[in-house]
């Protein structure tokens, strides 16, 4: 039997647990955001991504309930949730200062929710015990927040948010706190509980090697609108714009004049007296259209002697090197003045490096290495 | 170790001489046994027995102790409401003309609260009694209390009282489950300032007294027209040491957590793992 890829997304058949219909947000004549339709299905992993004040925080917290659209509509597993209060949502969200009450042990912050249903008692212990379990804090539930240490706190916060099994859970920059070696290790830690609770996620996060680790998919916003919804690698590999292409990871832009050539291949003329670059696009651009290269600097490979068979061929010199201990990032100027990024992976311990400062050099790639962009 | 010059010292010396001359004046002539008041003859605790067996001041202690739990424990509830909407309520129309308003009983003269107070409860028919100084102390010293909670609620984590309603409180329910029993030290502090407002004023008090209401304060006042007697002496001194045993025990209690507090945190983030 073959597995079964999650992706509800491309299924017309799937019901969505989140819809955004033309939802917009505005505060006094600032509009936080505007015009958004999304949908976020169950059981995803779903980051909303984008620099501070594009409005990710306030979608946040109107599926949470701390807000109400200004207009457009929200539902949540197909009913309209705008103007339902938070304690009548079964949505939790897990707050970026964690808001553990402080005068509330581990264990009555975890137990603080359920005492607010008509559970009872022993249900209310089993269920606080399996939370502790399942966030390793057995051993703490005594302590009070100011007695534990800041990644301690972080899961109490996490247990606390998912005990009442909540639909739909949010994280707001759940691990800005931390260190960047226990974000890293609570990341994927985060991730094993999303799949072994089977519960929806979705996170807010100015970090993208964060969003990239953990999402399902992931939303990049900015100035209120979302500008691309996709997984990792295709946010990644697919852009659909240099804002985007910009944001997430290392990328270098070419800005050029684009003429089809047949078969979906283009040539790019950048710069005068230089052969044009070709790129394959599966969006059309017609002859002379403005159009931006984007080539991520690993796709770029950066050799001594002129390559044989490339298809895409310049030479420069060598301005700096930025040595990363698994990675090395050559910057080359070209003869126009452009600095091109091209990465390579340090396969071999350093004892002789072949290639150094002032150095001239070739660098290359491949038709299909990057994607054209028309804005 | 630092070096004290002169200056300092005349400094701390004249400061302190200025505070505490005349109550360590007042608390050693308490235990002079002469009748006059000025002139040393001996020592003796004659005058404490004799303030033990004075009904009439005993009946104005039990009076001020009744008005200044009453009206402070008022004044805490609506100076905490009051602050609470000030601080939480966002904007709305009149809110800075409101909270301005709230802080004028601080600054206006006490003769003028205790005149307007006096024709209110003249003109609504209240008699004079022991309510009028609850309603009259309630009045003037919740303003102190709301001045007290309100910088406590500026410094509160809001995200606090969102997780109790994101857990399912409502709003109610998350002011008496979190926020209140977070701010309490603020509220404590409110209510013990209301209290020792209401234990000491004599301006207000003696315009809305009535007949069998006296005050201890009014008492001790119109004693003193009368001349004054070393039983008061010895009253004041055993006013003041209740006032230094609160303050002091007071101070020692939340210094003790706060470094008990600091002390957990440094052990928390030794054994972090």
């Amino acid at each position: 039997m073959s597995q079964k890829i999650f992706a509800p997304w491309d299924d017309p058949n799937e019901k969505p647990l989140i819809r955004f219909e033309n939802v917009t947000k505005k505060f006094g004549d600032f509009t936080a955001i505007d015009d958004l339709t999304l949908n976020i299905y169950e059981k995803e992993f779903f980051a909303l991504l984008g620099p501070s004040g594009c409005g990710k925080t306030t979608m946040m917290r109107m599926l949470a309930g701390f807000e109400n659209p200004t207009s457009g509509k929200m539902e949540l597993a197909g009913k309209n949730i705008a103007g339902i209060p938070p304690n009548k949502r079964a949505v939790n969200m897990m707050f970026q200062s964690y808001a553990l009450f402080p005068h509330l042990s581990v264990w009555e912050n975890i137990a603080f929710g359920l005492k607010r249903g008509d559970m009872d008692k022993r249900s209310i212990a089993a269920r606080v015990e399996e939370m502790l379990k399942l966030t390793r804090l057995t051993k703490f539930a005594g302590r009070k927040p100011h007695q534990i240490s800041g990644g301690q706190r972080q899961r109490v916060a996490l247990a606390r948010s998912l005990a009442k099994a909540p639909k739909l859970l949010l994280l707001d920059e759940p691990l800005g706190a931390l260190d960047k070696k226990l974000r890293q290790d609570t990341q994927f830690e985060l991730m094993d509980i999303q799949e072994g609770t089977g519960t929806t996620f979705v996170i807010v996060t100015h970090d993208q090697e964060e969003a990239m680790t953990v999402a399902s998919r992931v939303a990049v916003m900015d100035e209120g609108r979302i500008i691309q919804v996709a997984t990792p690698d295709g946010i990644y590999e697919a852009p659909n714009s240099v804002y985007v292409a910009d944001f997430i990871g290392d990328v270098n832009i070419i800005e050029g004049t684009a003429k089809p050539t047949g078969d979906g291949v283009y040539s790019l003329a950048w710069a005068e007296n230089e052969a044009p670059f070709m790129a394959t696009s599966d969006v059309p651009f017609s002859d002379g259209q403005k159009a931006h290269l984007a080539i991520r600097p690993e796709k770029i490979s950066i050799t001594t002697e002129k390559p044989e068979d490339a298809k895409n061929a310049v030479q420069g010199s060598v301005l700096d090197i930025a040595y990363l201990g698994n990675l090395s990032t050559y910057h080359v100027q070209l003869t126009g003045g452009q600095i091109i990024k091209a990465q390579t992976a340090n396969t071999r311990r350093l004892s002789r490096r072949s290639i150094t400062w002032e150095d001239k050099v070739w660098i290359s790639w491949s038709a299909t290495a990057g994607v054209l962009l028309e804005q | 170790m630092r070096r004290t010059s002169w200056f300092n010292v005349t400094s701390l010396t004249l400061g302190f001489a200025f505070l505490y001359l005349p109550m360590v004046l007042l608390v050693i002539y308490s235990f002079n046994s002469s009748k006059l008041v000025t002139v040393w003859a001996g020592f003796s605790t004659k005058w404490y027995g004799e303030l033990v067996q004075n009904d009439a001041f005993l009946d104005a202690a039990m009076v001020t102790l009744k008005v200044a739990v009453a009206s402070s424990t008022l004044a805490t509830i609506l100076g905490t409401m009051a602050a609470y909407v000030l601080v939480r309520g966002g904007r709305f129309l009149g809110r800075t003309l409101f909270s301005g308003m709230i802080y004028a009983p601080l600054v206006m003269p006490e003769v003028i609260t205790g005149l307007s107070l006096l024709l209110l409860f003249i003109g609504i028919g209240l008699d004079r009694g022991v309510l009028t100084i609850v309603l009259a102390h309630t009045t003037f010293s919740m303003c102190y209390v709301s001045v007290v909670v309100s910088s406590r609620l500026v410094s509160f984590d809001r995200s606090l009282e969102e997780a109790a309603l994101d857990l399912g409180c409502s709003p109610f329910d998350a002011f008496r489950l979190v926020t209140l029993p977070i701010i309490a030290p603020a509220v404590i502090s409110g209510w013990l300032l209301a209290f020792t407002l209401s234990l000491d004023d004599l301006v207000i008090a003696s315009f809305t007294t009535g007949p069998s209401s006296t005050t201890l304060p009014i008492k001790i006042w119109s004693a003193v027209r009368l001349g004054v007697s070393p039983e008061i002496n010895a009253l004041s001194t055993l006013m003041i040491g209740i006032v230094t045993v609160g303050v002091i025990s007071a101070s020692l209690i939340s210094k003790r957590n706060a470094v008990k507090a600091q002390q957990d945190m440094q052990a928390a983030e030794r054994g972090a793992t």
